[in-house]
């Protein structure tokens, strides 16, 4: 009886801060300016240049979480395969950028890709044509890239160092090539890690506005970006709320398909 | 989510964490009695919110020694990004500085405090050409005491547009010239950005007339293409680092870039033109929020930065024109005759301040603005 | 045949390592060379200098930033610990329905986007009429740690035995002489990755930051944000080269202690 007062705090902590919070951006969402009910904030999202923000935000962020997996695939396999007995300072190197502020590792990119900028300086160099690579969605998704591959990396090296040694040598030793365990016993041995990893890299390039801002040069309207400007700029803070609330759908389905394929918390690592 | 990784991270490093451990706390502990020991004092306090790189720092310490008020110094980048603050109420500022027609917004939406002059006698030092010029935007005078002032214009790379080859702008349209591609910084500011619209048709920048506004509209889609950024701040060092070739800058800027463009001997140099259409003529002031809890430490504040000596010295640093006519009579005789940072007001004939236009014609703007920038 | 085959492999996925380290390390290698460049110019070198390292020194936003940014981190994972531990221990022996129930508003502000975070804490704040500023970007903080100290302490206390506890009760110890004599202990690597991974996130953390601070208060990501939206200042890249200087040392002690105390 005792011990459960010892939550007593923590539970007041999350309805003050977590639970009544959204329930406000509820509440905001689906009323206008004067209280009175309405969905049109949350239908706001079907005006023209919301669902182009929005279009661009899944596209962007669909295209960024693939080249994250692609990326990350082939590197958690090779940390695995090495990792085995050699401790896992190799492991440190691929997650060390990420403890930089997150940032300052966007600037970095500003630095290199700006039109007087490292890169364009070193195509100077070697009397290349300078190249526009700053301000255009692909500068955004090599930022989202950069920022977010160690979330993708991370759980599927995790997943791929449970798999037993053992099982891949009985693929091995009943005549499976390379490409006939990779499909049949790594992947789907590695779902876990894999649905964990897209999920943590979309839905923070899904609502990022910081590097759309950054490598965007506030010229590429993302759906986070529009949020932010309704309550920094616009002051419309229903119709932020109600994006939010859109938003949140998509976080919500998410949630879903890791909580599908991911029963165990295999994934993240607890 | 992504800190859900991060923790994944962290788990599978849980052998080292004791030493970490140690380091950051025994960081952190350190700090936190520096800070006990420190800065906070108590209650005599007053909070500032300023435009970025909009004072001389030396200035704030210099009035806090005097007058033994801590200043809590905060900035913004857009007066639409500062009304919601001030609105909400959050913070509660006591002396804030925004533009001419966001004044008028909030004076019409009664945040503002009257502002006691009996505490600010240095207003006599403000040229009255100024108090007229606000009279726009404040009336009576009552709320509101100018800043600095200046005008929109085009500023440009001599060289790059020769290599474009190209003539000196003269114009607002000549930032609708296609050779331009990416070389245009335009400013990310909802108003500004219409201005410059609106005024190379011939309207005028305080249009609520649905037909200009969406022509304003296609100008600036049909300009995107060739714009680079949308920025405010940044516009001054991306120029100084011939990042582009024109920009639409504030003429505060520009004794700054050519003494900057002088010290770094640069290959190109850097003008300023206020296009023929005419321009925004435009006033910051200082004002008092009706929510400040400071309000006498505000006065003493504007009545501290009207004294001429600190209107120099800020001048000197944020080099943006001064409307304190003993600080101007301080300057050197090459800055008093700078045509870019103090053109004759006659010059300006077509010029314009901005008007609050009310909240439905600004929803009208920001949904306008919204469609360009998502397209 | 199958050794050579091997060694092909082996030296395309060094090949692939390196590659992606380059991918990885080449926007911080160029921070940290431009952070002693004397030149502005980021395509010039102008000569080594320390000048943006003294400039950063000596710059008051800067250094309260940190100070912010220090003790933000690690007040807020303190009380993260001692809330979420209790938390834990409350949690651990429910019944499973309200058990689920709690477990489940853990997840929330770990699963939600952060930009949903930060606008619903600054609009519940708003609300209470807490003014913005440190208090609120200390209790924002604050509720976004906890889920993580409770997830790293719950394994660790599922695999202490109650019986242990139990019977240092029967002996006559007071519950809490018996928490913290028995179960804490057991409990403790659970605690102290449960405060490290809470401390990271606080010093991390951008956006919800962003929307719940106040006047005056800055941490060094909203700090180097307002910095980056003016224009690039070299004392920046100085500031990168040195937090990561930081934590790479950090790590190397912490990767290397293990091993010396695993030889004595």
């Amino acid at each position: 009886m005792n011990k459960k007062l010892l939550s007593g705090p923590y539970i007041l902590w999350m309805i003050g801060f977590t639970i009544i919070p959204l329930a406000l951006i509820v509440f905001y969402g689906l009323t206008d300016k004067s209280g009175a009910f309405t969905l049109a904030n949350v239908l706001s999202i079907s005006t023209p240049e919301h669902i182009k923000a929005l279009w661009l935000s899944l596209g962007l962020s669909f295209v960024s979480t693939i080249i994250c997996l692609v990326l990350a695939y082939p590197l958690a396999m090779i940390l695995r395969n090495r990792n085995v007995g050699s401790g896992s300072f190799i492991v440190f190197i691929f997650i060390l950028p990420m403890w930089m502020n997150f940032l300052l590792r966007t600037l970095a990119w500003q630095t290199l890709l700006e039109k007087a900028g490292v890169i364009n300086g070193i195509l100077g160099m070697l009397h290349l044509p300078k190249q526009n690579l700053i301000n255009t969605p692909g500068a955004i998704v090599l930022g989202m890239v950069y920022n977010f591959l160690p979330f993708m990396v991370l759980p599927i090296y995790n997943v791929l160092c449970k798999i037993d040694d053992n099982t891949i040598n009985a693929a091995r030793d009943l005549g499976a090539n390379f490409f006939q365990t990779l499909l049949w016993v790594w992947f789907p041995l590695s779902v876990p890690g894999i649905i964990s990893g897209i999920t943590m890299v979309f839905v923070p390039a899904l609502t990022t506005f910081v590097i759309s801002n950054l490598l965007g040069g506030s010229k590429i309207l993302l759906i986070g970006n529009v949020i932010e400007q309704e309550f920094t700029k616009g002051s419309n803070w229903n119709m932020g709320s109600g994006l939010s609330l859109v938003l949140m759908i998509f976080i919500l389905i998410s949630m879903a398909l890791i909580a599908k394929y991911d029963k165990n918390g295999e994934g993240s690592g607890f | 989510m992504k800190k859900k990784v991060l923790a994944v991270s962290l788990t599978s490093l849980t052998a080292c964490s004791a030493l970490l451990l140690s380091g950051c706390g025994g960081n952190a502990a350190g700090s936190s009695s520096a800070d006990n020991g420190g800065n906070r004092s108590g209650s005599n306090e007053l909070y500032v919110y300023n435009w970025g790189e909009y004072i001389d720092e030396d200035v704030i310490d210099q009035f806090e020694e005097e007058t033994g008020i801590k200043v809590i110094y905060d900035m913004f980048e857009t007066n639409e990004e500062m009304y919601p603050v001030i609105e909400a109420g959050g913070v509660n500022y006591d002396v804030v500085c925004p533009s001419d027609y966001m004044i008028q917004k909030m004076r019409e939406n009664d945040l503002l405090a009257e502002i006691n002059f009996d505490n600010v006698p240095n207003l006599d030092q403000i040229d009255p050409t100024y108090l007229e010029m606000s009279k726009s935007f404040d009336p009576e005078n009552k709320y509101s005491v100018p800043y600095t002032w200046g005008t929109v214009g085009i500023l440009y790379n001599t060289k790059k547009l020769e290599e474009l080859g190209m003539d000196v702008p003269t114009k607002w349209s000549d930032l609708w010239d296609e050779r331009l591609d990416g070389e245009i910084l335009m400013q990310d500011s909802v108003r500004d950005a219409f201005m410059v619209a609106l005024k190379k048709d011939g309207y005028s920048m305080n249009s609520d007339n649905e037909d200009e506004l969406q022509q304003a509209k296609q100008n600036l889609i049909d300009q995107k293409p060739l714009v680079q950024a949308y920025v405010i701040d940044q516009v001054r060092d991306k120029m100084i680092g011939g990042e582009a070739a024109i920009s639409v800058i504030y003429s505060g800027e520009m004794l700054y870039i050519q003494n900057e463009v002088k010290d770094l001997s640069l290959d190109y140099d850097l003008k300023y033109v206020i296009p023929e259409e005419g321009t925004n003529l435009w006033i910051d002031s200082w004002v008092i929020p009706k929510n400040a809890k400071n309000k006498e430490n505000a006065e003493k504040w504007i009545d501290f930065l009207c004294r001429p000596e600190i209107a120099k010295q800020n001048f000197d640093y944020i080099t943006y024109s001064t409307p304190n006519k003993g600080a101007f009579d301080l300057l050197d005789e090459e800055i008093q005759n700078n045509k870019a940072l103090f053109p004759d007001i006659d010059s300006l004939k077509d010029s314009e301040v901005f008007e609050y236009l009310g909240d439905e014609v600004d929803a009208v703007y920001n949904e306008l603005w919204k469609e360009v920038k998502s397209n | 045949m199958k050794n050579s085959k091997w060694n092909l492999r082996r030296i395309w996925q060094d090949f692939y390592l390196v590659i992606i380290m380059i991918f990885l390390y080449a926007p911080i290698a160029t921070m940290v060379v431009l952070s002693f460049n004397s030149s502005k110019s980021r395509t010039q070198w102008g000569g080594f200098t320390l000048r943006w390292y003294t400039e950063m020194f000596a710059s008051r936003n800067i250094m309260d930033a940190l100070q912010n940014t220090l003790l933000i981190a690690f007040l807020s994972a303190l009380i993260a610990v001692i809330i979420g531990t209790a938390a834990s221990i409350a949690i651990n022996s429910m019944k499973p329905v309200p058990r689920t129930i709690l477990m489940g508003i853990t997840n929330i502000p770990m699963l939600n986007a952060d930009i949903v975070t930060g606008i619903s804490l600054m609009l519940a704040f708003i609300a209470f009429g807490i003014s913005l500023g440190f208090q609120t970007v200390l209790i924002a903080h604050i509720t976004f740690n906890i889920p993580y100290v409770i997830l790293s302490v719950m394994p660790k206390l599922k695999q202490t035995s109650r019986f242990t506890y139990e019977a240092a009760l029967d002996l006559g110890a007071s519950p809490l002489r018996a928490f913290f004599k028995v179960v804490f202990p057991d409990i403790l690597p659970g605690v102290l990755s449960g405060f490290l991974l809470a401390f990271t996130m606080s010093l991390d953390d951008f956006i919800i930051t962003h929307f719940t601070r106040g006047a005056g208060i800055n941490t060094l990501s909203t700090l180097i944000y307002s910095e980056v939206r003016r224009g690039i200042k070299p004392s920046m890249y100085a500031l990168s080269t040195v937090i990561f200087a930081t934590v790479l040392i950090l790590l190397i002690i912490s990767n290397f202690a293990p091993h010396k105390k695993a030889e004595q």
